[in-house]
């Protein structure tokens, strides 16, 4: 049993607990944190983005022993890491393959979030810290990019430099003071290369620590969307809770080893995964007289760079690309619907998240594409589509006709 | 204790004064961390050397051939020369129903390229490459008619990023992404073989 008399135990346990506060915690935390019993798949992925993160910070600490930033240098550092370093291979392969995972995760990690009502009261502070970490890694993915001196990466660094050109009066100067040159050069890398290793990874690191806490504070969410804290037994214990570990420890343990076996697979068999990973124009060096064609962004922003590309006008496309990644912050405060889960939602809310699925995921495609013909008038469809499920919640989720909530959490297959 | 006495509370303490200080305190604390913040913020800024590597291009035109382009790099951009027959600058005028800014009205250039050309002579023209839209480099597609582009396209460039047209004088077509013609630099002639990208030499002789 948790005892509160772990400070006052003899030996090295005491003497130890009357300093730091380690068997406290780990009662507060693990022992005596009580997690809803009826998660599903879809809780992995918060402890599997946790341990991406993790890895990337291992693997991104080696690789920095090796790189060499510099307009001249990095490529061929890269190269270096990745033909002579001993397991140079795997590292890098690790990190460029861990970039991808993590978005992976993230995505899918946020997608639960809309199924089950977890950005709503009271979790709207544990969403918004959860956004500002989705920002954090956007940012740290871009930066970590443009790195390796590719022809993509310098090209990808260009394109999105400029969108801040598209910004009234100021942006011709502010482009100018990011680049620190008259275009992407030696002195964008250097900073790129700072704030991507020391910079970003320490705010990173602040976010996580505080959507944690929020998680804490809140508890968790669940499929049901049942506050389990309101219906607690005769010792105060939620009803519906179970300690975190190790009911959850041991779960998500099972989660991690399926998630490393396919990230495994993707690493020693298809790390450039047909260049959706890493694309074959990075695998040249920057050269400021020759655009890639086609040119893409990674995977994970191709969704954004579609709507951006499906407005024929520049500062309109850019002002939509930034609304369709703000639109995420507002969702606990469009939602007005009086349930969290999609199990006891309307017709209404589930046609629209269907409708917004397949938006993302075509525009998520839509962006790897040329952006011709039929291409272009598809963008403009989905990125309606992506908007009105935002926009429109504010009125469908109150019209929505919703079932009656269950008192206990209930179990499905 | 006789004055400060007056406004004190019970404890002793006199409240306004207090929060008077507080603030007072704390605005001139954030005033020293906004000027402290300043180097580093203007450490971004352009380097000395980076300034004097953005230094006028000289290039060689006389062995530029008719419909031929050249690209240079001044101040890290790539710089399009391409001459021009007199025939295709004639033609620019037709296309201008199809422009955004056929005028360069909106656009970025020197007073000396203000016109329907954009170029100080009208055969040889000279654009900064990146297109307006985000930077990318608008490739050639320079035969009127052109398979990816169309039987009505006249001959012009198109960006592979997100797919914006401009003309023979770098002008932007309606439905591209970018809102305005393809920038030009300041450039003079020094004679008649040579061209010097990054300067406008006497700016009365080009207004002329």
């Amino acid at each position: 049993m948790a005892s509160n008399d772990a400070e006052f135990q003899p030996g090295f346990r005491g003497w130890l607990n009357k300093r730091l506060p380690v068997d406290k915690f780990v009662r507060e935390q693990l022992l005596e944190y009580y997690a809803p019993k009826n998660f599903n798949i879809w809780y992995f992925f918060g402890s599997l983005a946790l341990l991406v993160l993790v890895m990337q910070l291992l693997s991104g600490i080696f690789l920095t022993m090796f790189y060499k930033v510099g307009d001249t240098t990095s490529f061929d550092s890269v190269e270096f890491i990745r033909r002579e370093v001993s397991y140079g291979w795997l590292i890098q392969y690790l990190h460029s393959v861990g970039a991808s995972a993590f978005f992976v995760v993230v995505y899918l990690h946020m997608y639960r979030a809309l199924l089950y009502g977890s950005y709503k009261a009271p979790r709207e502070l544990l969403w918004l810290f959860g956004m500002f970490i989705y920002l954090a890694l956007m940012a740290e993915a871009f930066m970590g990019y443009v790195l390796p001196w590719g022809n993509m990466s310098y090209w990808a660094a260009t394109v999105i430099i400029n969108l801040f050109s598209t910004i009234p009066v100021i942006g011709p100067g502010l482009v100018e003071w990011i680049r620190g040159d008259y275009g992407v050069a030696d002195a964008t890398l250097n900073r790129f290369f700072s704030l991507h290793v020391v910079a970003i990874p320490l705010i990173l690191l602040l976010l996580v620590a505080l959507h944690l806490v929020a998680l804490r504070q809140t508890g968790s969410n669940n499929p049901d969307g049942i506050e389990i804290k309101e219906r607690r037994g005769s010792d105060g214990k939620p009803l519906d809770g179970i300690p975190f570990h190790p009911y959850y420890t041991v779960k998500d343990i099972v989660g991690v080893g399926f998630f490393l076996t396919l990230f495994a697979v993707v690493v020693f068999f298809v790390p450039t995964l047909g260049g959706l990973f890493m694309e074959d124009a990075n695998f040249e060096p920057a050269n400021p007289l020759s655009t890639p064609e086609p040119i893409a962004p990674s995977w994970y922003f191709t969704p954004y760079y579609a709507i951006l590309r499906a407005v024929p006008n520049q500062r309109l496309g850019a002002l939509l690309l930034l609304l369709a990644v703000l639109a995420f912050f507002f969702l606990p405060w469009l939602d007005r619907s009086p349930v969290k889960s999609v199990r006891y939602r309307g017709w209404w809310f589930r046609i629209f998240l269907a409708e917004f699925t397949v938006c993302f995921l075509g525009l998520m495609y839509l962006g790897l594409k040329p952006p011709t013909g039929g291409y272009v008038i598809a963008a403009r469809v989905f990125s309606i589509g992506y908007f009105a499920f935002f926009v429109l919640m504010y009125w469908y989720s109150r019209w929505d006709k919703v079932k009656a909530v269950p008192e206990r959490v209930t179990y499905h297959a | 204790m006789t004055d400060a006495g007056t406004k004190a509370d019970a404890q002793g303490v006199d409240q306004d004064r207090r929060k008077f200080l507080t603030v007072a305190t704390s605005a001139t604390a954030a005033v020293g961390a906004a000027f402290a913040a300043s180097p580093f913020v203007a450490s971004w800024s352009l380097s000395e050397r980076a300034k004097a590597l953005g230094a006028p291009v000289s290039v060689d035109l006389s062995k530029l051939e008719m419909g031929q382009m050249i690209t240079v790099v001044w101040r890290k951009q790539p710089i399009y020369i391409f001459k021009r027959s007199p025939a295709i600058v004639a033609g620019l005028v037709t296309n201008d129903p199809r422009l955004k800014d056929p005028k360069s009205a909106e656009s970025d250039q020197p007073i000396y390229a203000t016109n329907e050309s954009r170029s100080r002579r009208d055969d040889i023209a000279v654009l900064i490459a990146t297109c307006t839209h985000l930077g990318c480099l608008p490739k050639q597609h320079f035969d009127p008619g052109d398979a990816e582009l169309g039987a009505d396209w006249p001959g012009g460039f198109r960006c592979p990023c997100h797919g914006s047209r401009f003309d023979m004088a770098g002008r932007v077509f309606e439905g591209s992404p970018a809102s305005v013609n393809l920038r030009v630099p300041p450039y003079s002639y020094p004679d008649q073989t040579t061209l010097l990208i990054g300067q406008d030499e006497a700016a009365a002789q080009g207004a002329a």
